[in-house]
């Protein structure tokens, strides 16, 4: 139950769903232009992606408003049939089209929505849903008995007790986060072995979010479900999943274990989003931006880079330095590219303040950095520069040396850092 | 630039009347002071939003502000002295109460001098009229008198203040993206240089890396131009970074007012307490975190008291009974509404 940083991505579990190099395109509405050029636009949703689903863990795919991370969920369901790659479920091809298939796929893979508050009928009662589901999955039982059975165990899984109390109302007599727990009990009702949960808890209350997290997590443990946690919000990932990934436009561009690739993004893109992630504890840091607004993005660097005053506290202008220093390089900064004519090479290059020639025009495959950690970005082709095991967060950039090695504060592992922060959380040097 | 600009007390909002009215804003004693970001927390339902339409008077029906005051002080020599002519009547020392405008007051006042980003704001523009005309369209209102080169030019400059190219003037809002809308509203906000900005939810549909870089420019002209914010979210991690001072609510009251540095490292309340304990941290150990068990009350039916006692883990006798006050706790100008942090003094209930 309790996350603990050393966990490993679960390596060795067993590999419920699997990915291989999906792709969707969807095709855009052809206009009279387009007749005449012949071609046909697609939006180019999801590109090339793999991932493995294991049994007992959390993966989380972590990226922006139309990144495409929704795409693979539904994708990963049968909801939209690929364009290209395989889908792979106890390692056999799997193709759902409809009908039977498509059922038997059901009963392993369900999926949980964003928002309850539409995934619910409202003019049926919760006992209705789950009766539903229980009987298209064959688990209503023989008699009355054995339903209502089977419908307070349902409820009791999800912590709605006692079940006599929410079986017979509507969805607008709940809250919302009555109605998700509602929702994850109808997912329950097919006892699958692959939950999709597609940001389950951004429609929520933020009081109420952790609640629907920890009962996922309970979920996981006791059932080994295999759980997809699609979110835009990486610090959650790093609280709930095991292993991250982190999605740019159509494209996974790094994954690994989550507490890595928080702690030691490698991407840029990673880098830029966990710099941009609120993070109350920059203000205990003295670096709160009402502090120091760094009118001229430039002058934010050197300051950044020879700081190393405190650990914690260098890291968080370090960050801040990331986001000013891709404000400054990029000619449209924080504009994700168009999926219709993506560029070429690495999806990220027009804000990647790392970008090098190479970067326009081929795309970077997968390079493995240590052992629980990958990132498809050319700094990292055959890298001695590589970060090394317990190299600083968010500082691995190779392709800028120098005065950045000199400023490198000598500690270094994770754990180090998460004290420090802890610390100067505490004391406040502002 | 120290002093209040915007009082606020005793201000009571129902949603209907008689007796099948929801009670959405009570009791409401908050001072915005010049130059300021004030954070206003909360969860949704607890009244946050029909705050910040209070303030402006801009509540739709059947919302019906019942009680209070809303004391706006101008600054010396301010835009109100220039040309505020309309609120000239009642502006002594002792500033113009907002709720008693008349309509043609009101109207001069709205823009002039406290200006609103709305939620949602990416759609908040005219699809139908081009950014020159939506921006150019409140100086028309309330500055007859610039010719329409000089509001032009004006137009120009505000949008390179939000830093977006003066070019982008004749586009229309579906060929500017989500960030850049949002920029140009922030422009359209500053267009008649108000003492006050409200922003509600100003970011929600955007991503965390623009969301980011709109706060900082926000943070960047309040320094230079040097109004006051009102900024309206529930992501309290994000008020803890962009702001000075945050007030929580909580069932339509505040339960807790005090500098964000303060909140973050010793939250008195309860509730601000588990609201900060909502939020995963991206750095530092990873812990076990629970949230805040139970839900949001209903307004329809609020408990009786405190409305956080149902959920409070440390509820204690007079909780469920009586409603505790806004009372100073600490230094630094902090209040709380919490009987673990009062003297058992008579509530009213």
């Amino acid at each position: 139950m309790s996350p603990s940083a050393a966990d490993p991505p679960a390596a060795g579990a067993e590999v419920v769903l699997e990915a291989r190099a999906i792709t969707k395109h969807f095709r855009v509405r052809r206009s009279l232009r387009v007749l005449a050029g012949g071609q046909r636009p697609v939006v180019h949703a999801v590109d090339d992606v793999s991932l493995r689903l294991r049994r007992g863990t959390v993966t989380a795919i972590v990226g922006e408003s139309g990144s495409g991370k929704s795409t693979i969920a539904r994708l990963l369901a049968q909801l939209y049939p690929t364009t290209s790659g395989e889908l792979l479920l106890d390692g056999k091809t799997t193709r759902a089209k409809g009908g039977r298939a498509f059922r038997a796929y059901c009963r392993n893979v369900q999926m949980i929505f964003q928002d309850p508050f539409g995934s619910l009928n409202p003019v049926h009662t919760v006992r209705y849903h789950l009766t539903r589901a229980l009987r298209i999955h064959g688990r209503g039982g023989r008699n009355q008995e054995e339903l209502e059975q089977a419908l307070t165990e349902l409820l009791g899984r999800v912590h709605l007790t006692p079940a006599g109390r929410y079986l017979d109302v509507f969805p607008h007599e709940l809250s919302g986060g009555q109605r998700q727990r509602v929702a994850i009990a109808r997912a329950m009702a097919a006892d699958p072995r692959v939950l999709l949960a597609d940001e389950p808890v951004s429609m929520l209350d933020v009081s109420i979010r952790l609640g629907i997290l920890n009962l996922l997590r309970d979920l996981k443990e006791r059932l080994q479900l295999a759980i997809l946690y699609i979110t835009h919000d990486i610090a959650s990932a790093r609280y709930f999943a095991d292993e991250t990934m982190v999605m740019y436009a159509g494209r996974l561009v790094e994954g690994g274990a989550s507490e890595t690739v928080t702690q030691r993004p490698a991407h840029p893109y990673t880098q830029l989003l966990i710099a941009s992630a609120p993070d109350p504890d920059r203000i205990a840091e003295g670096v709160a931006v009402t502090a120091a607004p760094p009118a001229d993005p430039d002058a934010a660097l050197p300051a950044a880079l020879t700081g190393g005053v405190g650990d914690a506290h260098a890291v968080a202008e370090h960050e801040a330095a990331v986001v000013a220093e891709a404000e400054a390089d990029s000619a449209s900064p924080g504009e994700p590219p168009s999926l219709i004519d993506p560029p070429p090479g690495c999806r990220f290059h027009p804000r990647c303040p790392k970008a090098m020639e190479r970067c326009r025009s081929e795309l970077p495959p997968r390079f493995a950095i240590g052992d629980d950690q990958w990132a498809a970005c050319w700094l990292y082709d055959g890298n001695p520069l590589a970060p090394e095991p317990d190299a600083e967060p968010a500082r691995t950039g190779p392709a800028r040396t120098g005065p950045e090695a000199d400023a490198e504060p000598a500690a270094g592992t994770t754990g180090a850092r998460a004290a420090s922060t802890t610390s100067t959380g505490g004391e406040g040097t502002a | 630039m120290n002093g209040p600009v915007l009082e606020i007390s005793g201000l009571n909002v129902d949603y209907g009347l008689g007796d099948a009215a929801v009670r959405a804003v009570r009791d409401i004693d908050l001072t915005l002071n010049r130059g300021e970001i004030l954070g206003l927390a909360g969860e949704s339902g607890s009244g946050k939003s029909t705050l910040a339409y209070a303030i402006t008077r801009l509540l739709p029906p059947p919302g019906v502000i019942t009680g209070g005051h809303v004391r706006y002080r101008p600054a010396e020599g301010g835009p109100a002295d220039r040309n505020g002519d309309a609120l000239k009547a009642g502006t002594g020392g002792a500033g113009v109460d907002i709720l008693e405008l008349g309509p043609e007051q009101l109207r001069a006042f709205r823009w002039q001098e406290i200006s609103l980003v709305f939620q949602g704001a990416m759609n908040s523009l005219n699809p139908v009229h081009s950014v020159r005309s939506q921006l150019t369209d409140v100086l028309v209102a309330h500055r007859p008198e610039m010719s329409r080169a000089a509001r032009n030019e004006r137009a120009a400059e505000l949008l390179s203040l939000v830093g977006i190219p003066a070019d982008r003037l004749g586009s229309y809002p579906h060929q500017l993206s989500g960030g850049m809308r949002q920029r140009v509203m922030i422009a359209m906000a500053l267009a008649l240089e108000p003492e006050i900005v409200l922003l509600d939810e100003p970011t929600t549909a955007l991503d965390v890396v623009m969301q980011r870089q709109i706060l900082r420019q926000l943070v960047r002209l309040r320094e230079e131009l040097g109004f006051s914010v009102v900024f309206i979210t529930h992501d309290i991690s994000l008020l803890l970074e962009f702001s000075d001072r945050i007030a929580i609510m909580y069932g339509g009251r505040i339960v807790e007012q005090a500098a964000a540095k303060d909140i973050y490292r010793d939250a008195r309340h309860p509730y601000s307490h588990g609201l900060l304990h909502s939020f995963p941290a991206l750095h530092g150990p990873r812990r076990e975190l629970t949230g805040i068990p139970g839900s949001p009350p209903d307004l329809k039916g609020m408990p009786t008291g405190c409305a956080f006692h149902p959920r409070c883990p440390k509820a204690i006798a007079p909780c469920s009974e009586r409603v505790p006050a806004l009372a100073p706790a600490g230094p630094g100008n902090r209040t709380v509404a919490c009987w673990l942090h009062t003297e058992h003094r008579s509530g009213d209930s």
